[in-house]
């Protein structure tokens, strides 16, 4: 028998707005409410609120935390600032990923980590088994909501609800503030290419505060985003899904990860395995392509070139914002050049496909 | 509960089928349009192809998933709507009217008369639709 799905604390308010509930990593979420292109579309052009909470967040303290997290994860934790975030993964000693993450250092030596909803478990066995001795870990995911706010709108949005400075909070930063006077970390950060905001708080003031964004965003033409849309919005800018793109088979170099992995910080999990490969050179490499032929790509579909099978799609789907099909997938790194000329095996027949360059969609995240 | 025209016939993969003179017209109902979500891409036959009843005869794509579309009875395919190539969502915005997908020159048309009618297939649906 399999587990229960978990609901997050928002399940009552997805089903009363008339949200298509699916399984995802364990979790029972909405993948749409008025459909997934409509949804897409309103993060593109307005703002859009999107229900995270099965998202798991670690809370890492001690005169020790600074040196597990260089132990346990590939960037360098410290050169972050408190009150910056920081893009990461955890490896296994083979180089494989076992999950990417983001680390927020909310103090000397007190940080969050935000792992993936279907590694919850994996990831908290991993960092109190494998992290030094001497930091305390604290797993706050069932007690933590969060909350996506994402558009050229959200800014405008969650100022108006918040009582921080929001329009100086820069990307890969967080402020702790109040937000519809609920108690909020705000984060600069986002899954979707666009400006926003993630919001974490406290599981029971979730549903007041999805309330009140659906509420007073009316005017700004807010509208509840779903895992279906989400997907769409991080493959248009190629960023990764964990399970899709990346897993314990896959290392950092060849996902086009390397920037999050900074060996000169001293030894960490994973360190000499993919110092091995970026000395020998990736086999293989993670590119976007878009379809020439007419053909949606998917996940497991084989790459082939000249008839040859090369590597294997990993994303894919439509792309609404550049009215492509695209995908995301390994090739051998020999064809991985911007130009190369594929095929996409779909339903048996090679359908044409080009590497191009990534994103798909412009970025408009404040790079400031 | 999603619009089943009493005229039409149905099949158990929701497509449905209209009797137009010596032709069928060959679509996806407006339950299985909404189900599938936003349709991206639809596979359709050649004009001229055989096609074998409850055998595929084309896919349709939506964001998240992929659903064969299967052939309410023998026959060849006489036309194909052309339209769906630029314009998919022509399902989802008008599946019984400018979201059909072929038209049918029946070798047997008394199959006709073993789909569905739209009373059955209601019923059907309500049972979970599978």
């Amino acid at each position: 028998m399999s587990e229960p799905l978990r609901r997050t604390p928002l399940y009552a308010a997805h089903v009363a707005a008339g949200a298509r509930m699916v399984p995802f990593g364990g979790w029972e979420m909405p993948v749409q409410y008025a459909g997934i292109l409509e949804e897409h579309r309103t993060v593109r052009r307005a703002v859009g609120l999107f229900d995270v909470s099965h998202m798991g967040e670690f809370e890492v303290t001690g005169a020790r935390a600074v040196a597990t997290l260089q132990t346990l994860t590939t960037n360098d934790v410290a050169a972050l600032e408190v009150g910056q975030v920081q893009y990461s993964l955890l490896c296994d000693p083979a180089g494989g990923i076992v999950d990417d993450l983001t680390v927020y250092r909310l103090g000397g030596d007190r940080f969050m980590l935000t792992v993936n909803a279907s590694n919850i478990d994996t990831d908290w066995r991993w960092v109190t088994e494998h992290g030094e001795s001497g930091a305390l870990w604290r797993n706050i995911s069932s007690e933590t909501a969060l909350l996506a706010v994402q558009g050229p709108r959200a800014e405008a949005l969650v100022a108006e609800l918040a009582d921080a400075d929001v329009k100086s909070l820069r990307y890969y930063h967080f402020a702790a503030g109040a937000v519809a006077g609920a108690r909020t970390l705000l984060s600069r950060t986002g899954y979707t290419g666009e400006d926003g905001f993630e919001l974490y708080v406290a599981a029971g003031e979730a549903e007041r505060l999805w309330r009140e964004f659906l509420d007073r965003g009316r005017a700004a033409g807010v509208a509840p985003v779903g895992l279906g849309a989400r997907d769409t919005l991080r493959l248009e800018m190629r960023d990764v899904l964990y399970g899709n793109d990346i897993d314990g088979t896959t290392n950092p170099l060849e996902a086009g990860l390397g920037w999050v992995v900074k060996p000169a910080k001293g030894d960490f999990i994973g360190r000499d395995a993919i110092e091995k490969v970026r000395a020998a050179g990736v086999r293989r490499k993670l590119v976007g392509f878009e379809m020439v032929d007419r053909a949606v790509p998917r996940h497991g579909y084989r790459i082939l070139a000249d008839g040859r099978p090369v590597g294997v799609v990993t994303s894919g789907s439509y792309g609404p914002s550049i009215d492509k099909y695209i995908g995301i997938g390994y090739v051998e790194t020999a064809l991985a050049g911007v130009g190369s000329e594929l095929a996409i095996e779909v339903r048996g027949v090679p359908q044409a496909a080009r590497v191009v360059k990534t994103p798909f969609h412009p970025s408009h995240v404040k790079q400031r | 509960m999603a619009n089943v025209p009493a005229e039409l016939r149905y099949t158990r993969e929701h497509e449905w089928a209209k009797a137009e003179g010596g032709r069928v017209r060959v679509g996806i109902t407006a339950y299985a349009q909404e189900q599938l979500g936003d349709v991206v891409f639809v596979e359709l036959p050649k004009t001229g192809a055989k096609l074998t009843h409850m055998q595929g005869f084309g896919v349709v794509e939506s964001v998240k998933a992929v659903s064969d579309l299967f052939a309410p009875l023998d026959g060849a395919v006489a036309e194909v709507n052309e339209a769906l190539r630029q314009a998919p969502e022509l399902v989802n915005q008008d599946p019984y009217g400018k979201g059909w997908m072929i038209v049918i020159t029946p070798s047997q048309p008394a199959q006709l008369d073993t789909l569905m009618t739209a009373k059955e297939y209601e019923a059907f649906v309500a049972g979970g639709g599978h």
